[in-house]
């Protein structure tokens, strides 16, 4: 059984890569690559993969879930710029891409008994989100 | 994995109508979606891609090429369109069913995929929020 928890931050950042110059990053971020930054209000849908405890009927405790969330998540990249204040993304471009996938790194250790992390959803706004999952051992 | 998805709308008249059934079984099929004057929706298409992640751009697709492939190949014909008479497909007895606009989609992208683009995973075509149709490329 999949269940899912939605969490939202909001984020300034600047996508360019230090490998380019200014002109191509122009080319290929637009406008977010505008130097100063610019923000979103990020949502992020989490997904668990468990069955239901036979007592307590609950795949996660989703009070823990929350906490998890805020901590790992909302509480370090709420209200920040990606690039200046959040580790890797002072060296590498915080890309929709990118930080769904560095979302799934910080959340992956934390789900090791009956409920595995499954699926990681990034919403830079509504019309623009990226899915993100690696097979768990 | 990852794959990433963008979102597009497009507003377009339809009705739905097949040449194979009498004016009776298109009424009884059908219902009010096949009132002689047509009807429209403010349609909503979400197009998947998957692959790898540039390891430099950080990105799986440029997102300004994928919006103006999408525009080229799908939404400059279809925004504020009669499906049935301004798109050549739904012109020879196919109905422009979501189910069959969702297939014309997939198929003009596809017929448009630049070489060195990610693959296409998904085309989701919402009619309304409530009638939602999905094709993903293990149909295709």
């Amino acid at each position: 059984m999949l269940i899912t928890r939605r969490v939202e931050f909001s984020a300034s950042h600047v996508c360019a890569s230090p490998g380019l110059s200014e002109e191509e990053n122009r080319a290929l971020y637009g406008a977010a690559a505008n130097p100063h930054g610019h923000g979103h209000n990020y949502a992020l849908e989490v997904t668990l993969n468990g069955d239901p405890d036979p007592v307590t009927g609950m795949v996660f405790d989703l009070r823990e879930l929350k906490e998890i969330l805020q901590r790992e998540v909302a509480g370090p990249m709420d209200h920040r710029f990606l690039n200046r204040e959040v580790p890797p993304f002072d060296r590498i471009v915080p890309t929709t891409e990118n930080i769904a996938a560095e979302i799934w790194r910080r959340l992956q250790p934390n789900f090791r008994g009956k409920a595995r992390l499954s699926n990681v959803r990034l919403y830079e706004t509504e019309d623009l989100f990226v899915d993100y999952s690696e097979a768990v051992p | 994995m990852t794959r990433l998805t963008r979102g597009y709308q497009f507003c377009a008249a339809h009705r739905l109508h097949t040449p194979a059934l009498s004016a009776e079984k298109n009424r009884e099929l059908y219902g009010k979606c096949n009132n002689p004057w047509g009807h429209g929706h403010n349609y909503r298409v979400e197009i998947s891609v998957t692959g790898a992640v540039g390891p430099d751009s950080g990105q799986l697709v440029s997102v300004n090429a994928l919006d103006k492939l999408v525009q080229r190949a799908v939404l400059c014909d279809f925004d504020h369109s009669d499906l049935n008479r301004d798109i050549a497909a739904f012109g020879s007895g196919m109905v422009p069913t979501s189910e069959n606009v969702a297939v014309e989609i997939w198929r003009r992208l596809a017929e448009a995929w630049p070489a060195d683009f990610p693959e296409l995973a998904g085309v989701r075509l919402g009619e309304t929020k409530r009638n939602i149709f999905e094709l993903t490329n293990e149909e295709q």
